[in-house]
């Protein structure tokens, strides 16, 4: 199909082989880095009350605001909320990319280790089962409630320790697919259920969960989702040389050299610390993990992971932010679902990019 | 001669199941393959052709014997080590369209770069090599599936290259080729072995490619076991004759080809030298006639060849008759004719 695009439109095929350049990615990379700064500083400016950018880098650089509320508002609330996007971001995308790698497969992010789905079910037997019992509903909405953490960390690493421990004895990434799949639909199954016995309040405080959001988190917390998802990143650029192997399926992976059951196993372990910290502490955040590979290797024009990986931590990063900008409505003080955001501004732009090249198959073994 | 690369000693292939007793393919093998050959893996379908290259491939443990690569248990080598000596070809088509020519064989150059994968001069050099021994150095900054898949057959070749690996192990190169490319690989295939000092072993069911190219044939039986030899011994033996018997078909040990088996139709005389007379031979052959030259008593059918004025013409004798045909279409059909009207009088 390109070839073909190639030979009737010769200016087509000379812009991608220009673009496909070393200096372009380059370019990609050190452009994604700035746009990411821009939007960090962006997202400290605007929400329900815009502060002035010098006012921001005035607080940021340890100084004093004009007015001491903007400092206030800054630290307190700005920084954690924009800090925590760009982690959460950063680390959805890497590992959705980790995903679709492994198991080679352009639809596959971590939600398909059934990690989302773990979380969902720890948070939920908190909120719909014993949610009336502790005094939970009064604090519906306030999604930094550390019960609400602590159950969807408990879901989250429940299931990822199963799937680690499968991932160990399985010989097949697919047979691991199938098992990630069926444990979400067996734990989605045990939510309903609680949701069917539930009260209204008790259902909306849950939703309020789904809908995701980076506001929850405290700087406390941050101190421990930092270095976590710090460590969770490292390890997946660690992982760059196997995962260019393993593009050519895992038997010619281990034909090369590659520990295969090994690389898996740090592979899985990876995505799962990295998609269930972000899950736990800001709910299960679709469509990040899915998009932002695509988007990177339709930008870089590359399937080298030693470019994708520092390409889709920046580009998760800004999106996240992005998501997040919007969905706080600058200038107002209604809150979108940060859920709702992501899919219905990310879908389109995922459907144009697909759309325009060959689809995402090219990238995969068929 | 030199000391082999890989070596059985009585190697027993199959598969470990987890209830039932170990799957027995095939056993008693002793093989030895020697750097500078190119050796053809043939055996009729289901005979374990792919289970030998995967056990030999360190993908699938022995059921029991010795396997040894360059002296070394192979199973006992690490995934980077095996590396280091033996490189594969698989049949797995690989999609990968962000991934340009160059950039797929550097991945063969996995297990002798560092964490990062970085290319040091002397892996770009043997990069190099690989692309201008396969014949791709052209098209390296192309994308993968740009390409044909006789194309993409090579650079799955240059990347085996790239690792320089003394073994180099192709299950079906020729699958998804035309004959012009798949004799094109072979003769690739036969430099690569003896320019290289690599040992090349190959799967295929190209039995004719397999008779004309290689050094050493590895033939195995349905009944599991293998014969190992020069191909035009495997064939004076009766061992080729063996391994591929079956309904219809039949090996036919002085031409080297295999042909299809027909209920005789008769005797027919053929007269000509020039190539029209050997393709002529080997069209009535095909329809199931003996041909025969000048016999006594002479056949009630005759093809004699003739040149005239720079054209090809075939004339057919019918007992005292002839008829003259311009192309050998019509030749056939007109022989067809005279022989079941023939039948049908009797």
């Amino acid at each position: 199909m390109s070839a073909m695009l190639d030979e009737a439109f010769p200016q087509i095929g000379e812009g991608r082989k220009r673009m496909g350049g070393e200096g372009w990615r380059l370019a990609c990379l050190t452009g994604l880095a700035l746009a990411l700064v821009g939007a960090f500083l962006l997202s400290l400016a605007l929400g329900s009350v815009r502060i002035p950018l010098t006012e921001v880098i005035a607080v940021l650089s340890g100084g004093e605001a004009t007015k001491p509320s903007w400092s206030y508002i800054i630290l307190a609330f700005r920084l954690p909320k924009a800090l925590t996007a760009i982690l959460a971001g950063a680390a959805l995308a890497v590992s959705g990319l980790q995903m679709q790698t492994l198991f080679r497969n352009p639809l596959a992010d971590p939600s398909i280790l059934g990690i989302n789905a773990g979380a969902s079910l720890g948070v939920a037997l908190v909120v719909l089962a014993t949610g009336a019992a502790t005094g939970f509903l009064s604090n519906v909405g306030l999604l930094g409630d550390l019960s609400l953490i602590a159950s969807a960390i408990a879901g989250a690493s429940l299931v990822t320790g199963l799937v680690i421990v499968a991932a160990r004895w399985l010989r097949h990434a697919m047979t691991l697919l199938i098992l990630g799949l069926m444990l979400s639909y067996a734990t989605s199954a045990v939510v309903s259920i609680l949701i069917y016995f539930s009260v209204p309040e008790q259902i909306q405080a849950y939703i309020a969960w789904t809908f995701g959001s980076f506001g929850g988190v405290t700087g406390r917390q941050l101190t421990i989702l930092a270095p976590v998802i710090g460590a969770g990143l490292l390890l997946a650029g660690l992982l760059a040389k196997p995962l260019n192997a393993l593009l050519l399926g895992e038997a010619y992976a281990r034909s090369m050299g590659v520990h295969v059951q090994r690389v898996r196993f740090w592979l899985i372990t990876g995505t799962s610390v990295l998609a269930g910290t972000v899950t736990a502490f800001c709910g299960p955040i679709a469509f990040l993990g899915v998009a932002i590979p695509h988007l990177c290797r339709a930008l870089l024009c590359t399937s080298d992971h030693r470019l994708l990986v520092p390409a889709t931590l920046l580009m998760g990063g800004l999106v996240a932010l992005l998501a997040d900008l919007i969905a706080s409505v600058p200038g107002s003080r209604v809150l979108l679902p940060l859920n709702a955001v992501t899919a219905l501004l990310g879908a389109p732009i995922v459907v144009w990019i697909v759309l325009r090249r060959d689809g995402p198959r090219s990238d995969f073994a068929s | 001669m030199s000391e082999p690369i890989l070596e059985t000693d009585d190697l027993a292939i199959g598969y470990r199941t987890r209830r039932h007793a170990p799957h027995l393919v095939a056993e008693r093998l002793d093989l030895r393959l020697y750097p500078g050959e190119l050796v053809c893996l043939l055996g009729p379908n289901g005979a374990g052709k792919s289970t030998l290259l995967r056990t030999l491939a360190g993908m699938q443990p022995p059921l029991r014997g010795q396997l040894r690569l360059a002296g070394t248990d192979l199973y006992r080598l690490s995934p980077q080590e095996l590396a280091l000596r033996l490189a594969v070809v698989l049949t797995d088509r690989v999609e990968v369209g962000n991934l340009s020519v160059r950039t797929l064989t550097a991945l063969g150059r996995y297990p002798h770069t560092g964490w990062r994968g970085r290319l040091t001069l002397s892996d770009e050099a043997a990069i190099d090599r690989a692309l201008t021994a396969v014949g791709i150095a052209d098209f390296a900054p192309r994308l993968i599936n740009e390409l044909s898949d006789g194309e993409r057959q090579k650079v799955m070749i240059a990347r085996a290259l790239a690792q320089e690996p003394q073994l180099l192990l192709l299950d079906e190169p020729t699958a998804f080729l035309d004959l012009p490319r798949r004799v094109e690989l072979m003769g690739l295939l036969r430099r690569l072995a003896r320019e290289g000092e690599r040992a090349v072993l190959l799967s295929t069911h190209d039995l004719d490619l397999a008779l004309r190219g290689a050094d050493q044939l590895w033939l195995l039986q349905p009944e599991g076991s293998i014969q190992v030899g020069v191909p035009e011994e495997l064939v004076l033996n009766g061992a080729f004759q063996h391994a591929f018997r079956g309904a219809g078909v039949a090996f036919d040990a002085c031409t080297g080809a295999f042909v299809f088996q027909h209920p005789p139709m008769g005797r027919i005389d053929l007269v000509g030298h020039d190539l029209a007379a050997v393709w002529t031979r080997r069209a009535l052959e095909r329809e199931g006639f003996v041909v025969s030259g000048h016999e006594d008593p002479p056949a009630t059918l005759r093809v004699a060849i003739h040149d005239q004025e720079g054209q090809t013409v075939w004339r057919l004798h019918h007992e005292d008759t002839y008829q003259d045909f311009p192309t050998l279409s019509q030749t056939l059909r007109g022989v067809k004719t005279h022989w079941f009207a023939a039948r049908t009088e009797q």
